[in-house]
């Protein structure tokens, strides 16, 4: 049957999704985090996707049930900014404070869309879940 | 002789199949609408019911063995993206969404159905006793 494989698919990309909320709640609240005495800030991260092919062959065959995993979690390169403060306690020599360099714009719409992706699995999940109750009612 | 009474049904067995089939290969591109690279698939129900019930040797012991390998020569199509994406990713949310709406409810009603015909021959059966 294989209606059932959809919680599979569905349940894995929930579950990406909410490793992507997770990443969201963590760049956001470190978006104010200045840098430490090893003078390194706190870098944003982003979830990098990826099918994950559940099909019995593997292949984008036509069993080819496709899932979603996380494949690694990035740290963004760019550097953060730069507050002149000299009587803040992280200032460097120059008198230059180094935030995180989390966008905090960009955060918000990424957590939009990982909560809006999230929400759209549960209801297949749900709407699955429906129709195998029905089936199991067949012929009554 | 219990092939007549199964064979009324196989028409709708074939479509209910075919219709979870194609659920899980729209969960499949809901689920994966935030992936880099990925190609929305779906197949052509009214084609893929056609070749699974054209040449269907109902009877017999292999007929559900030759109906699984008819549906898994089903043809996979790739979407065509409606909107370009810089991550090349082709699932247009809404078309999955009508898609997924329109597959459930047809499932739904492929079950009515098989129920309808059982329920129909079910009262064929007790009538004799009732009149």
């Amino acid at each position: 049957m294989s209606m059932f494989k959809v919680f599979d698919i569905s349940g894995s990309a929930a579950s990406a999704q909410s490793q992507r909320l997770n990443t969201v709640a963590s760049n956001l609240a470190n978006a104010d985090t200045v840098a430490g005495p090893d003078g390194k800030a706190y870098k944003a991260r982003q979830v990098v996707f990826q099918t994950e092919l559940m099909g019995a062959g593997g292949a984008l065959g036509a069993d080819g049930s496709a899932g979603v995993r996380v494949t690694t979690v990035r740290e963004d390169d760019t550097p953060g900014r730069r507050v002149h403060d000299p009587k803040h306690p992280g200032a460097d020599a120059d008198g230059y404070v180094t935030y995180s360099n989390v966008s905090a714009i960009e955060e918000m719409v990424n957590m939009i869309s990982a909560s809006r992706s999230y929400q759209n699995n549960i209801e297949v999940m749900n709407t699955a879940k429906g129709l195998l109750l029905k089936t199991l009612q067949m012929g009554q | 002789m219990i092939n007549r009474l199964t064979d009324a049904l196989s028409f709708q067995t074939e479509a209910l199949v075919l219709r979870s089939e194609r659920q899980r290969l729209i969960s499949g591109n809901i689920a994966n609408a935030d992936t880099p690279g990925y190609v929305a698939r779906d197949f052509d129900f009214a084609q893929a019911l056609r070749e699974a019930t054209a040449a269907a040797p109902a009877t017999g012991a292999d007929a559900g063995a030759g109906a699984g390998a008819r549906r898994a020569s089903a043809v996979l199509r790739y979407a065509a993206p409606s909107q370009t994406n810089l991550d090349g990713n082709s699932v247009d949310m809404d078309r999955e969404r009508a898609a997924f709406a329109d597959n459930s409810v047809k499932y739904e009603a492929t079950l009515r159905f098989i129920n309808g015909s059982v329920r129909t021959m079910l009262d064929a059966m007790r009538s004799h006793h009732g009149g």
